[in-house]
C-alpha cells in the first residue's frame, strides 16, 4: 500500500470527464452569449437607414475555437492532481532561463550600448527608425528614473508622470518668459521637478501601501489639471508651442552662414538635427544609469534598498527614513524633469494632453515588466513595449488587446518580470545574484 | 531591593505606558551597568518588549524618563529622541523579537546599512561619493573591515554574499546582533535573541555576549526566556510581571526569590508567602 502511494507521488494525467465537460458546456453557452451578440449580427448601412446582417459561421468558429482553446488547457494544464499549481513552468526551463539570462545579462548591457552609439549611421537607419529610437530612449531614461523610486526604495509612485511634465513646462516657460537657451534650462527644469518631489514626499511619508499609490496617483492629477486650468501662464488646452528647439552646444541646426552644417563643412540635412537629438537622449538616458548605478553602491541607495526591505529595522540602525525617502522621491523627480525638458524641446510644443495618467502606467509597466530595480529589463521591456506600440499601429483597432493579452502573459510567465535577480551593491568573494523570491516589493505591491 | 548600580548606561525612573485601558509598563525603574550584561526576564506579556521599544523611541512613553549616560558626562534623554537618532547619536541599538533582516540584500550589504551614518558623512552626504573621492573610499573600505570583523565573530564570513532572507534562522539571529554591533553601540538591546536556537547555537550565543561585554565595552540589555543563558551569563537580572517590577538582583538571588518562582508558577500573591515556605523546606530536607 505504502510502495503505491510513494510510486504515484507523481502520477500521470488524469482528466475528470463529467466535470471538463460540464466546464466546457459552461464555456460554449458563456462564449455564445459574448460572441453571439457582438460577432454573429452586424449592421451595416442600408438603403433607408440601419440594416442588419447576420454572421452565423465566424461566431460559430470564434466559439468553437474558445471551447478547443480551454479543452486543450484542460488537457495540457489542468489536468494534474489537486494540490500542485495548475499553470506550472517546468523548473528546467526556470532555471534555465535564469542561468541564460544571467550569461546574456553581462554582454547584453554593452552590446545594446555599441548599437546605440553607431545606430544613426547604420545603412537602414532612416528618419521614421531614428524617431523611434528617440521616443523609445525617452521611456528609457523616464523607466530608469522611475526605478529609483520604485524599484530601489519600493515606494510605489503612480504619479511620475507629474514630474515629466514640471520638467517639459520649466524649460517651456523658462524659454518663454526669460529666453533662456535649453542649456541653462535643463538642469533648472532637473532642479524643479526635484523641487517638487520633495513637496510631494512631505504629505507621503507616513503613508503606506495603497495609500501611497492613491496620493501619488491624485499628485499627477493635480499637476495636470493645474496646468490645463492656468491659461494666462500655461495656455492650458492650448499648450505652449514655438519652444526653442537646441542648438549643437550654441551652434544653432539651420541653413544660414552659422548654421551647424556650414561650420561642420557638411551639406544641409534636416536629419543632423534629429541625430543630435538622439545622441542628446542617449547621453541623458546614460547619465541617468551611470548615477543610479553610482548610487546604488554608495550608503544613499543602499538605504533605499534598505527601506524597500524594511522599514522599521532601517530606523533601528539610525537611517533617518524620512530623508531616505525624500532623497529617492527627488532624485526620481529630477530624472523626469531632464527627460521632460528634452521632450519639450523635441516636439516644439507641448500640452497638458501629453501628461495623462495614461503615460503614467506606461512608465510603471515599464519598469514592473523589465523587473524591479533591474536596469537592462526596463531597455528591453521599452524596446518590446514601445516598438510593439508601433509594429502593431497597422492593426489599431487590436493593439490594446494585444498589448493587455502580452501584460497577462508575461505576468504568469515572470511575475517579478523580466529579469528579476537582484544584483548586490558589493560583494567578498563573489557577485552572486540574490533570486526574485527573496527580494521585497516595498510598499503599495 | 533596587540592585545598586555605580556606574549606569542606561537608567529607566518611573517609566509608564498604557494603551487605552491597559497599563503594559507600570511604574518601572532600573538601571543597567555599563559594561553589565542586564536581563530583563518575566512571563510572556508581562512588557518586556514594550519596555524595549520605549528605549528605542518606536513607543513614546506615557510618562518616565529614560536616560542614557556616555562614558564622557553626556546625557541623552531617550523618551524625547526621534527612534533614529537613538542609535545614531545616544548609541543604543536593538534587535527585534521577530528578526527583521534586510531580506534580499547579501549578508555584507545588511552589515553596511548598518554603518549608514559614518558612511553618509564619509562620502559628504552623497556628493563626494559619486564623483569617487578618496576619502569616501577609504571610509568604505574601514567599513568593509569592521563588517569583516563581525563577520568573523559570527561565523558568518561563508555567508558574506547570500542574502539575509537565505541564511537558516539560527544563523539570521546573529546577524541582526552583528548588524546591530556595526553600528558601534554603547547598549546593545536584544529582544529573545535565543527564541528558536538549539543548545549549541544557544551555547554560541552566549560566547557571542560574553564577548561583545568584553572586548567591545559594550553594555547588554537582554530579554530572554532561556534560564540557561540568563543565569548563565546576566550580571544583573530585573524580573517584570504584568509590567511591574518584582524583583531585581544578581543571579543568585533572583534564583531564590519566592516572588519570582510564584511569578513564573502562576500563583496568586496571597499564596506567595505559602510557596516561599515550601521552598524554604524544600532547601532545609
Ligand atoms: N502597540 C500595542 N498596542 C496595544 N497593546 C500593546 C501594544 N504593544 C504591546 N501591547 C500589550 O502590552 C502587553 C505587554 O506586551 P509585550 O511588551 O509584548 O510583552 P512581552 O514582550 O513581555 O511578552 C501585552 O498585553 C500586549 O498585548
Ligand atoms: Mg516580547
Amino acid at each position: 500500500m505504502t510502495e503505491m502511494t510513494n510510486s504515484s507521488a507523481r502520477p500521470g494525467r488524469h482528466l475528470d470527464v463529467p466535470r471538463v465537460a460540464k466546464d466546457l458546456v459552461v464555456t460554449a453557452l458563456i462564449a455564445t452569449a459574448i460572441f453571439g451578440s457582438t460577432i454573429a449580427f452586424r449592421t451595416v448601412s442600408a438603403a433607408g437607414g440601419l440594416g442588419l446582417t447576420t454572421r452565423f459561421d465566424v461566431a460559430f468558429y470564434v466559439i468553437a475555437a474558445v471551447v478547443v482553446g480551454r479543452l486543450l488547457l484542460w488537457i495540457f494544464f489542468w489536468s494534474k492532481p489537486a494540490g500542485e499549481p495548475a499553470v506550472e513552468i517546468p523548473a528546467g526551463i526556470k532555471s534555465g532561463f535564469a542561468h541564460v539570462a544571467a550569461r546574456l545579462g553581462k554582454i547584453f548591457g554593452p552590446a545594446m550600448l555599441i548599437i546605440a552609439l553607431v545606430f544613426p549611421f547604420l545603412p537602414f537607419t532612416d528618419r521614421y527608425l531614428l524617431d523611434l529610437s528617440i521616443l523609445i530612449l525617452t521611456y528609457v531614461m523616464l523607466g530608469w528614473g522611475l526605478n529609483i523610486v520604485v524599484g530601489l526604495a519600493g515606494l510605489l509612485d503612480l504619479g511620475y508622470v507629474a514630474f515629466y511634465a514640471i520638467g517639459a513646462y520649466s524649460y517651456a516657460l523658462l524659454a518663454q518668459y526669460f529666453g533662456f537657451s535649453f542649456w541653462m534650462c535643463l538642469p533648472l527644469a532637473g532642479i524643479l521637478a526635484a523641487f517638487w518631489g520633495i513637496i510631494l514626499g512631505f504629505p507621503v511619508l507616513r503613508l503606506r501601501g495603497d495609500y501611497l499609490a492613491i496620493v501619488t496617483l491624485a499628485f499627477g492629477e493635480i499637476i495636470r489639471v493645474v496646468l490645463l486650468n492656468w491659461y494666462k501662464f500655461t495656455g492650458g488646452p492650448d499648450g505652449l508651442s514655438g519652444i526653442p528647439r537646441p542648438s549643437f552646444f550654441g551652434i544653432p541646426f539651420n541653413r544660414g552662414e552659422d548654421g551647424f552644417a556650414e561650420i561642420f563643412g557638411l551639406e544641409y540635412s534636416s536629419i543632423h538635427r534629429i541625430v543630435f537629438m538622439y545622441f542628446l537622449i542617449l547621453a541623458l538616458a546614460l547619465i541617468t544609469n551611470f548615477v543610479t548605478n553610482r548610487l546604488r553602491r554608495l550608503p544613499i541607495g543602499r538605504a533605499w534598498e534598505a527601506l524597500r526591505e524594511d522599514e522599521i529595522a532601517c530606523r533601528s540602525l539610525g537611517l533617518n527614513t524620512t530623508s531616505v525617502k525624500l532623497t529617492a522621491f527627488a532624485t526620481g523627480g529630477m530624472f523626469a524633469g531632464f527627460a521632460g525638458s528634452f521632450f519639450a524641446t523635441r516636439q516644439g510644443f507641448i500640452s497638458p494632453e501629453s501628461f495623462t495618467f495614461i503615460e503614467s502606467a506606461l512608465i510603471l509597466a515599464i519598469v514592473v515588466l523589465g523587473g524591479m530595480g533591474s536596469q537592462v529589463g526596463v531597455v528591453i521591456a521599452s524596446i518590446v513595449m514601445i516598438g510593439g506600440f508601433e509594429v502593431f499601429r497597422e492593426a489599431e483597432q487590436y493593439r490594446m488587446l494585444i498589448f493587455g493579452l502580452a501584460m497577462v502573459v508575461i505576468m504568469i510567465w515572470r511575475p517579478r518580470g523580466l529579469i528579476s535577480t537582484r544584483i548586490p551593491s558589493i560583494f567578498l568573494k563573489e557577485k552572486k545574484a540574490v533570486s526574485a523570491d527573496m527580494v521585497s516589493q516595498g510598499e503599495g505591491h | 531591593m533596587a540592585h545598586l548600580i555605580d556606574d549606569p548606561i542606561l537608567t529607566v525612573e518611573h517609566l509608564n505606558m498604557r494603551f487605552g485601558g491597559l497599563l503594559a509598563v507600570d511604574d518601572l525603574s532600573f538601571s543597567a551597568g555599563r559594561r553589565d550584561i542586564t536581563a530583563l526576564i518575566g512571563p510572556n506579556g508581562a512588557g518586556k518588549t514594550t519596555v524595549f521599544n520605549c528605549i528605542t523611541g518606536f513607543y513614546k512613553p506615557t510618562e518616565g524618563r529614560i536616560t542614557a549616560h556616555h562614558e564622557g558626562g553626556e546625557k541623552y534623554l531617550l523618551e524625547r529622541m526621534d527612534d533614529f537618532k537613538i542609535p545614531k547619536v545616544a548609541k543604543v541599538a536593538r534587535t527585534f523579537q521577530n528578526i527583521r533582516l534586510f531580506g534580499g540584500m547579501t549578508v555584507l550589504e545588511n552589515l553596511m546599512v548598518g554603518q549608514h551614518n559614518t558612511l553618509m558623512i564619509a562620502s559628504n552626504f552623497t556628493f563626494g561619493g559619486i564623483f569617487g573621492l578618496s576619502g569616501y573610499k577609504r571610509a568604505e573600505k574601514e567599513a568593509l573591515e569592521l563588517a569583516e570583523y563581525w563577520m568573523e565573530q559570527t561565523g558568518l564570513t561563508y555567508r558574506a554574499d547570500d542574502a539575509a532572507s537565505d541564511l537558516p534562522y539560527g544563523e539570521q539571529r546573529k546577524l541582526e546582533i552583528a548588524r546591530a554591533m556595526c553600528t558601534k553601540p554603547k547598549l546593545l538591546c536584544l529582544d529573545e535573541p535565543a527564541a528558536g536556537l538549539n543548545p549549541r547555537e544557544s551555547e554560541e550565543l552566549n560566547k557571542l555576549l560574553l564577548f561583545i561585554r568584553k572586548e567591545r565595552d559594550t553594555g547588554i540589555l537582554l530579554i530572554e526566556h532561556d534560564m540557561n543563558v540568563v543565569m548563565g551569563i546576566s550580571d544583573h537580572i530585573i524580573v517584570l510581571d504584568y509590567g511591574k517590577k518584582i524583583a531585581d538582583g544578581t543571579p543568585e538571588e533572583i534564583r531564590n526569590d519566592p516572588s519570582v518562582i510564584a511569578a513564573y508558577l502562576g500563583v496568586a500573591d496571597e499564596e506567595v508567602e505559602e510557596v516561599e515556605h515550601e521552598i524554604e523546606e524544600g532547601a532545609s530536607s
